[in-house]
């Protein structure tokens, strides 16, 4: 089994009331903006399920915000949040749809990026889909993310120089949306990749997209 | 390596001949791979964290967003401004703090996950009253936190620590035996007494169902918080007269695993049964789910 923390029982230092659907909710939108990484003006949140049904009791509308704003989960300004922010188009779509996870959340900013993600207990939270990709990221590591054309040999491409740099790879996911079509790749580093590792990445053949995304402190 | 029984850390406390604090920051110690100094910092940081939550919580009446709750502890204020709590002092503040904590946690206020967010109020009350009237020095609650941290890091080695996998036997019920463990540590208990008044503690909780109104950490999650706090003192003080429990505490946690995987889902954090399904409490939701 691998060892826990005492700190995964005496903490986190957060605003109430609830681990999952306010600490999870703030992780989540910070997660989101870890990988939109831009200024944005105009955001739309579909909470599902219990997120919806009883997140406003739960605060779960202003964590998210609090959280792409750059919020950390103990912030005491969070319950304040929308006397707070100013020239944001934000709003919320309250859904129930069993296929989803029970507390999930769909992030589209600036009509862009739709991120989704899942809180999963005690304020842990996973990114599960980015732009209609499966992608499995904790926020416990440094990710590096990548959508390109499904060719071969892309794996190896990327591994290399991921290896080339002394950095382990934690974890590592694959899809694609057909053969030869647009393929994704999520993987979780030891240490965070660079931008010079981004930057290189995107020079490969068939890459249109490639990102790096930072942990959650 | 981890500690996956209380057998396995009662030995290495006599073997080593450490008490329980001790192994618990050594461990953390060599998992952040950091020191032990760095360690009691940020429990340090904790205990600051919940004293805040306690003062914010006895100044505030505001009330929590579904407009139900947040005036309790004030209430319990003004009853003591006249007249000491029939059992004194202490009880009188664990009881204020421990509300004033969950009901801070409820109006979004900043608290320490102990060992979750509705628990919040049990072992920050206990250990912070008993050290106020005591008179007990920080090290020693730095001491007692890393106690109840450990007691609650083995539960969770066999139990994960959520009302959705063993009802609120696995939030309020396990702070009640950390917080239990914590104050045996405070007052100069041993490695035995310690466990014994979490295994005394836990085998008093156990069949205990999440089963909040609206699904909303409040009712009935506010006010348990100062039932439970008081119970990890009748613990602790049986514990440390020597009273046992006949059944030992790993078996207790066998068993608390097991009655959550017994109980239904309707009293596991759905709020499809119990408390959550009473007249009352179908009324409280139709008025909640129109105000929004």
């Amino acid at each position: 089994m691998e060892q826990k923390s005492i700190f995964s029982v005496i903490s986190p230092i957060m605003v109430g009331p609830s681990s999952s659907h306010t600490a999870g909710a703030v992780r989540l939108g910070l997660m989101a903006r870890n990988i939109y990484k831009n200024t944005f003006s105009k955001v739309k949140f579909i909470l599902y399920n219990s997120f919806a049904t009883t997140g406003f009791g739960h605060g779960t509308d202003k964590g998210l915000l609090a959280g792409l704003l750059g919020y950390m989960v103990d912030d005491s300004l969070i319950k304040d949040i929308f006397n707070i922010v100013q020239d944001i188009d934000y709003s919320y779509e309250y859904v129930q749809d069993i296929s989803r996870y029970p507390n999930s959340v769909d992030i589209i900013i600036d009509d862009r990026m739709k991120i989704s993600g899942d809180s999963v207990g005690a304020g842990e939270i996973r990114i599960t889909n980015i732009n209609g990709f499966t992608v499995n990221i904790r926020g416990n590591y440094d990710a590096l993310l990548l959508m390109y054309k499904d060719r071969p040999g892309m794996l190896s491409e990327v591994a290399d120089i991921i290896q080339k740099q002394n950095i382990n790879i934690a974890t590592l996911q694959c899809g694609r949306d057909s053969k030869g079509g647009i393929a994704s790749m999520c993987i979780e580093l030891d240490i965070p990749a660079g931008d010079d590792i981004v930057e290189y990445i995107k020079s490969f053949k068939d890459v249109f997209f490639v990102t790096n995304v930072r942990k959650l402190k | 390596m981890a500690i996956l029984s209380f057998e396995n850390l009662r030995n290495k406390s006599s073997t080593e001949n450490k008490p329980i604090y001790v192994i618990a920051q050594e461990e953390e110690a060599e998992l952040s791979e950091t020191d032990i100094d760095v360690v009691r910092l940020k429990v340090l940081e904790d205990l600051t964290a919940m004293r805040a939550a306690i003062k914010n919580g006895l100044k505030s009446t505001e009330k929590a967003i579904s407009g139900w709750s947040g005036d309790d502890c004030a209430k319990l204020k003004k009853r003591y401004r006249n007249s000491e709590a029939l059992f004194g002092k202490v009880f009188e503040k664990i009881t204020a703090f421990a509300l004033a904590t969950a009901e801070e946690n409820l109006r979004m206020g900043r608290i320490v996950a102990c060992p979750t967010a509705g628990s919040c109020g049990i072992v920050p009350a206990v250990i912070v009253a008993v050290a106020e009237e005591r008179n007990i020095p920080e090290s020693k609650l730095i001491d007692a936190l890393l106690t109840a941290g450990e007691i609650g890091l083995v539960v969770s080695n066999k139990v994960r620590l959520a009302g959705a996998v063993a009802g609120c036997q696995a939030e309020c019920g396990v702070a009640s035996a950390m917080a239990a463990g914590a104050l045996v540590e405070m007052l100069g208990g041993n490695t035995d007494e310690i466990l014994q008044s979490s295994a005394l503690a836990m085998k008093n909780i156990l069949g205990l169902t999440c089963d909040p109104v609206c699904g909303l950490v409040e009712v009935p999650c506010i006010k348990r918080n100062a039932f439970l706090a008081v119970h990890a003192v009748t613990a602790a003080e049986l514990a440390l007269c020597g009273v046992e429990s006949k059944i030992p505490i790993d078996e207790v946690v066998d068993v608390l695993k097991r009655t959550g995987e017994l109980m239904s889902p309707l009293l596991k954090e759905t709020s499809l049964g119990g408390l959550a399904k009473t007249k009352t409490a179908q009324e409280l939701e139709k008025v909640l789910f129109k105000k929004d």
